[in-house]
């Protein structure tokens, strides 16, 4: 851990994208569970995360980065899902 | 060159802010400072300066717009009086903690409730802790002076901090006063382009502020505020030399008036050691050793100093114009405080403490002559009936 005499004052942090150092996925009290099944490959989940938690590769959804999810259960309020079938639900974590 | 003019205090200060020629004004109007922001928007609106003008919708929203513009690396000012400064409470520790170098003319004025818009220093005195400095000033050519100075304090490359200039609302902002401007180009010169230091709209060096930062770090960016507040009071003296250089007006961290010789003193801050000056005059022409200590940089407080010049009287009152309910008034917490930690070889002045002029109460010649003249009695043995007292008062 830095002592008082090597930060930067204001806290200013100065290291682009460092919030990938910071693992929150500790906080859910619900976990996103993907119904590939209901996708349409929308990627509205992707857009309204409000962290880095919908991972993505060529374009297309392929699940949820749990390190980074806490749970807020925005991507599964926004998914349209299939014929109102929803391809996000969230699930309550521990059971 | 400089120019002689008669003009209130918050024309003056207007005008300090004119010269600063600041990026940005976020700005929301409060009696008796709306005189300051008022004039500063013709400036703008005549295109006197190049500053971009924020009308907010509050003082809570000025304050954030003032730390988003400063963070954004801009020279960034504001104004406010009495709620506005109350107001803007929550994001005064934010511009303070992200060490960003806002200048705040503040014009003292009571607080709620009862509804009242004079001056007194409930304002300032409720955000000593909010780690701003606090320049006070008894004219108003010590404001616009210490407006000007402002600029050098905040923006030095060892501190880099916000810093209010206070000043008593109405007896300083809205009387007319004769009062020196400095040119243009000299203000210019002494305050000098905005240096900016770790900038949001570098765009090649992306950066964030306002981080989290829990139980792992918190102590430790409080010990670095701690320190860089430590850097405060020499960037004072340094920029107050300067400055003498180019006005000819000398500034401290206080100013001591027949102090050396005194037994008694009175420390009061602002336009009232205007008024006390003279009584101490009169008192000396009849014998009497009065003094009178008058603080500029109440934050941080210069307790060694101040400790020292005061240590060989018999007796001081402290003057506070704001009461902290339950406790002493907050100037004589920190006299004392100073008095306690200061090498008297065991002796120290006996410390009273009145409280006088809230919400404009008028202080009179005659409140300081009571008060130096209840000094010299003790001075001269007399018992202190109470350390704590209100002056000025109905009975």
């Amino acid at each position: 851990m830095k002592k008082w005499t090597e930060l930067v004052p204001g806290a200013v942090v100065l290291e682009a994208g460092s919030s990938a150092k910071f693992k929150t996925g500790s906080w859910r009290t619900f976990r996103p569970e993907w119904l590939q099944e209901n996708c349409i490959q929308c990627l509205m989940c992707w857009l309204y995360c409000p962290d880095m938690a919908v991972k993505v590769a060529d374009g297309k959804m392929t699940g949820f980065d749990y390190d980074y999810c806490k749970g807020c259960g925005v991507c599964a309020k926004e998914c349209p899902g299939k014929q109102g079938k929803k391809a996000i639900i969230m699930k309550p974590e521990g059971k | 060159m400089g120019k002689v003019v008669a003009v209130t205090g918050n024309e003056a200060v207007a005008n300090a802010l004119r010269q600063a020629d600041p990026d940005v004004c976020s700005l929301y109007p409060i009696t008796p400072q709306t005189d300051i922001v008022q004039r500063f928007s013709s400036f703008v609106a005549n295109g006197v300066v190049q500053t971009e003008l924020l009308n907010a919708e509050s003082e809570h929203s000025a304050m954030s717009a003032a730390i988003g513009a400063s963070a954004a690396g801009g020279r960034v000012v504001t104004a406010t009086s009495s709620q506005g400064l109350a107001l803007m409470w929550e994001m005064l520790h934010i511009a303070s903690g992200m060490n960003l170098p806002i200048v705040m003319p503040l014009v003292n004025r009571a607080l709620s409730a009862p509804l009242n818009i004079h001056g007194d220093h409930s304002d300032g005195m409720g955000a000593r802790d909010t780690g701003w400095v606090q320049l006070w000033s008894e004219s108003a050519q010590e404001a616009y002076d210490n407006t000007i100075m402002a600029f050098r304090v905040a923006e030095h490359a060892d501190i880099r901090l916000p810093v209010m200039v206070c000043m008593d609302g109405f007896i300083v902002s809205h009387s007319i006063a004769r009062m020196e401007y400095l040119g243009d180009e000299e203000v210019k010169n002494f305050i000098g382009p905005y240096q900016t230091v770790n900038p949001l709209l570098d765009m090649e060096h992306p950066k964030s502020f306002g981080p989290l930062i829990l139980t792992d770090l918190y102590h430790e960016y409080k010990r670095l505020q701690h320190e860089i507040m430590g850097r405060v009071k020499n960037v004072v003296l340094q920029v107050s030399d300067e400055f003498e250089k180019l006005s000819g007006r000398k500034y401290g961290l206080f100013e001591s008036y027949r102090l050396d010789d005194a037994d008694i003193a009175l420390v009061i801050l602002n336009s009232a050691a205007g008024t006390s000056k003279d009584v101490v005059d009169e008192l000396r022409d009849k014998g009497i050793k009065a003094g009178l200590l008058k603080p500029r940089l109440f934050r941080p407080f210069p307790y060694e100093e101040i400790g020292k010049a005061l240590k060989h009287l018999k007796a001081v009152c402290v003057m506070d114009r704001a009461d902290s309910f339950g406790g002493y008034g907050p100037m004589f917490m920190e006299i004392s405080s100073a008095m306690y930690q200061a090498d008297g070889n065991g002796k120290r002045p006996k410390l009273i403490n009145k409280i006088y002029g809230l919400g404009g109460r008028d202080y009179m010649p005659s409140d300081a002559r009571q008060v130096l003249l209840e000094l010299n009695e003790i001075a001269g043995g007399a018992p202190v009936t109470a350390v704590k007292e209100y002056i000025g008062v109905r009975e």
